[in-house]
């Protein structure tokens, strides 16, 4: 079949992440033409700036070089300005003359520096801040002349003046607001700000009117006149003033464009063939210029240019961050406040810091931060994901908290580190390590990180720690999605939201079902979707969906926990933490028989038996005759209980036959995470409920309940779910709890974090609130439980399951080596 | 080449593995959706962990103890991991399994 005909017009960021998309999804289905007007492959534009500024080279900021165009087959025509599309034609032409047909067209032209109408804007020594050309310029300028004027105070003109001042140049900021940055600062920040890069040496003169720039006499500038009539000197001019979408080929080839050319929510322009991306399109009103939704723009436009079109771009809530080294600066969404909003300031100006944080129904839309940032990520993803602030308002201006309490030395910000501190404890990766790998590599969100340098692949504490070099690195670039938003793997465009929907909705029971359904890229997955998608399949239809062993990592499979040597350990269940000395004599028997080289108590009152080879594990799982203690799975772990009123002369109730009668009830039972339960007989809590999945505390009165309590990379403490007066009542409300969870939360989501995506109060409503939902939501527990039965008892009396432990012994083998 | 016969193709799961006892140590003999069968050393390049144990998934198995990814065609680990498995023929003939030894 003859591929179709690609062209693209522009070489640029937004564009070339759009092939790169499309290559991943499509690699075979178009000849792609490229025409640059510019003499280089595609670069980071955003990286101009510490180009600029001097921390970075032409070199080290090239994105995709000659060969990777060369390599994916795609004729790059550099230096070529396109000057005429021929719709009817499908042509586009340049100014050498040069044509290209297309089957479709992708417009990524970008935009154009804003240059004032005024009298002097062609002299010599008047420039614009956009491409590599206009960066070498200010760098030669740097080197002969002395004067700067940069007109506009906003990002770009800030970093064009910093770094010609750090190129030796007697720098003027012309601005026309009453403050710096006003689009992206109130006036308290941007005030800070003048006054910190004043230290530095940059002058400013605001508000003030640029009137003409005056001629030496030979065409070069020489002074800059303001409307009140004041003459500064000024042997380079940098027009900063904002951007205008380059959508003038477009509107010439009759292509609707108001302020862009507009396009719709698949990125297509009115013609259906011709796509528009970038800063050159218009969508819904909004021409984006910054490169995060510019990248989720890509994302969607390939998914349609690859003929799948399930994608939909429905604008984007923006970041920014000001790449000045040394000064940092956060603004995210409706940070000026204004009508039905209420704010929240935190104002230490001799410090340097300044916080400010917009709500409006209970919900936060914007912040602005100045000095500390390091809370940037969090509270933009508290933005985007539109939660419920009202219950942590009273500490939301202190942000996360600490990112990791372990591992990390209980360090939280890593704008003050060394490079050569360790950031991801378990892989050993050091902060500038990724700093590099994201400036070489061009990295743009925590996966890409991951990928390249396997920082917070591992056990994830650091991941908030990578995710801030990240936006300390690229600023607004960075790709910072919460999990809700983010792609399940590299296998599917789909969240994990979307997919339980599907199955659910389409009723989905099968792995391969529902790989073709959602049009899986991969044959069979990942190691990363396919435990995932096993797990939605059995929770969603239990009875119906069969489980897959070969998609459960090899714990969950061989139903005991791998160790470093490939032994297994082995922890049979002990309801409530009650053993007896029948159960600790066949323990004691089976460690001698088998050999096992240490036997230990566990954290949730458990003994395990470590180092058991896999061949021995049906017999010494028989010998126990004890069920699973399931210490191995995403599924119930232990209830670890104290011994209450019946010993305990504190003890206000039955903690421990409470313990065992919940671990009855949950007994088989998967879940999106592990799951850990505790129950206290009276206030001391002995048993540490506080720091539980489920936690419960026996008072004189009756229970009280805790939910979403983590003991592990980062202690959370359970918070209050509700008091009730009988044991029955307990397990009834608990039931609710986990099955809601099991329902709604994403694979790989503790209770906490699940809790902290769809809030306290949506938990409450359909366990506290609905009485007839919460003994439906206990009902259909117990029902898919009823689907299971102790995991060990099956593999011993089923020859079929046993196979998965035997090795094969093979008599030609030992002929063949004599 | 001696090609020894190992089992059924039936008696290894469908992406699934199993272990062969070999000369040198164990063996892992590793069956595609495709019903393809590769043979590598069972021991990750990274920390020994036995790759049988992993989850297969294309032409590959990720290591069930740090999820190093392997190609099961050349044993190599993916990047940005470093390092390669001994590999052993294997093909399928007749519904049999068969394994020489390199």
């Amino acid at each position: 079949m003859q591929k179709l005909k690609l062209v693209m017009i522009g070489n640029g960021m937004a564009g070339v992440r759009t092939l790169e998309e499309l290559l991943k999804l499509a690699p075979d289905l178009y000849d792609i033409t490229v025409f640059g007007a510019e003499p280089h492959p595609n670069y980071n534009r955003i990286l101009l700036s510490p180009v600029l500024a001097g921390e970075q080279t032409f070199e080290e900021i090239v994105l995709n070089d000659l060969n990777w165009y060369a390599e994916n087959g795609i004729k790059l025509l550099l230096g070529r300005k396109v000057v005429k599309i021929d719709r009817k034609q499908r042509l586009v032409i340049a100014d050498d003359g040069s044509e290209a047909e297309y089957d479709r067209l992708l417009i990524a032209t970008g935009s154009n520096p804003f240059i004032l109408p005024i009298p002097g804007k062609d002299l010599d020594g008047v420039i614009g801040y956009r491409d590599i050309a206009d960066t070498q310029t200010m760098m030669d300028t740097a080197k002969t002349h002395k004067h700067a004027v940069v007109i506009g105070g906003g990002l770009l003109g800030l970093e064009a003046a910093n770094g010609l001042k750090l190129r030796g140049m007697d720098v003027t900021v012309v601005h026309i607001g009453d403050w710096l940055l006003e689009r992206q600062l109130d006036r308290t920040a941007g005030e800070l700000l003048q006054k910190s890069l004043e230290d530095r040496g940059l002058n400013f003169l605001l508000p003030k009117h640029t009137a003409e720039l005056l001629d030496n006499g030979e065409g070069r500038v020489c002074a800059v006149k303001f409307k009140d009539g004041e003459v500064i000197p000024a042997d380079l001019v940098v027009m900063a003033a904002g951007i205008r979408p380059n959508s003038e080929l477009a509107e010439s080839a009759g292509i609707a464009c108001n302020r862009g050319i507009l396009v719709n929510d698949t990125l297509q322009t009115f013609d259906p063939r011709i796509y528009a991306i970038g800063e050159c399109a218009s969508h819904r009103g909004i021409a984006y210029g910054l490169v995060a939704p510019l990248f989720e723009q890509a994302k969607v436009c390939a998914n349609h240019l690859a003929q799948l079109g399930y994608s939909r771009y429905q604008g984007s809530v923006t970041s920014t961050k000001l790449k000045v080294t040394g000064i940092d600066l956060f603004s995210a969404g409706e940070f000026m406040g204004g009508e039905g909003t209420e704010t929240i300031t935190l104002s230490d100006p001799i410090g340097g810091v300044y916080k400010k944080l917009v709500i409006k129904d209970d919900v936060l839309v914007g912040a602005c931060l100045y000095g500390d940032t390091a809370d940037g990520g969090w509270y933009f993803r508290q933005i985007r994901e539109n939660h419920n602030v009202s219950e942590i308002r009273d500490h939301l201006m202190f942000g996360e908290g600490a990112i990791g309490d372990v591992g990390h030395q209980g360090a939280d910000k890593t704008a003050n580190m060394p490079d050569s501190m360790e950031i991801c404890g378990c892989n050993g990766v050091c902060k500038g390590t990724i700093v590099k790998a994201i400036q070489e590599n061009g990295l743009f969100s925590v996966d890409e990180v991951k990928k390249h340098t396997k920082a917070a692949s591992s056990c994830g504490s650091c991941a908030g720690l990578v995710e801030q070099i990240l936006i300390s690195t690229v600023g607004g670039a960075a790709d910072v999605k919460p999990k809700s938003e983010k792609a399940i793997c590299g296998c599917s465009d789909l969240n994990h939201g979307q997919i339980r929907k599907a199955i659910r909705e389409q009723h989905l029971t099968s792995m391969a079902q529902t790989m073709t359904f959602l049009n899986w890229s991969t044959p069979n997955g990942c190691a990363t979707c396919r435990p995932a998608l096993n797990y939605y399949l059995i929770s969603t239809w239990p009875g119906e969906a069969k489980d897959d062993p070969q998609s459960r990592l090899i714990n969950e499979r061989a139903h005991a926990n791998i160790q470093k040597d490939g032994t297994y350990s082995v922890v049979p269940r002990m309801w409530g933490g009650v053993t007896n000395p029948s159960e600790l004599r066949r323990i004691a028997d089976v460690a001698d028989k088998y050999k096992v080289p240490m036997v230990k108590v566990t954290g949730g009152q458990r003994i395990d038996l470590l180092g058991i080879k896999k061949e021995d594990l049906p017999a010494v799982w028989k010998e126990l005759d004890m069920p699973s203690g399931h210490a191995y799975g995403k599924s119930i772990r232990t209830v670890k209980t104290c011994v209450g009123s019946e010993f305990c002369r504190f003890g206000t109730q039955n903690s421990t036959q409470l313990g065992i009668d919940l671990e009855h009830d949950l007994f088989n039972m998967w879940s999106p995470h592990k799951v850990k339960l505790a129950v206290s007989g009276c206030p001391r809590n002995c048993a540490e409920a506080g720091i539980k999945d489920v936690g419960i505390i026996g008072v004189d009165s009756g229970f009280e309940l805790y939910i979403g309590g983590n003991g592990g990379i980062k202690t959370e403490v359970a918070e209050f779910f509700v008091k009730v007066k009988t044991a029955e009542e307990v397990r009834e409300y608990n039931a609710a709890f986990l099955q809601l969870y099991r329902e709604e939360a994403f694979y790989l989501e503790r209770t906490v974090h699940y809790m902290q995506r769809v809030g306290m109060e949506h938990i409450k409503k359909a366990v506290l609130e609905d009485e007839a939902n919460r003994k439906a939501l206990a009902a259909r527990l117990h029902y898919a439980l009823s689907f299971e039965q102790d995991p060990w008892k099956e593999r011993i009396e089923t020859p079929q399951l046993k196979k998965e432990f035997d090795t094969i012994k093979v008599v030609q083998l030992e002929e063949a080596t004599v | 080449m001696n090609w020894l016969d190992i089992c059924a193709l039936d008696e290894i799961n469908l992406l699934g593995s199993r272990i062969v006892s070999g000369p040198k140590g164990d063996i892992a003999i590793f069956r595609t959706s495709g019903d393809e069968v590769f043979a590598l050393d069972d021991r990750c390049p990274h920390k020994g962990g036995p790759l049988s144990q992993g989850l297969i998934y294309g032409k590959r198995v990720a290591c069930p103890l740090h999820n190093w990814q392997i190609e099961l065609e050349s044993g190599e680990a993916m990047a940005p991991d470093v390092g390669c498995a001994h590999r052993h023929a294997a093909k399928v003939e007749n519904g049999r399994v068969l394994l020489a030894l390199a």
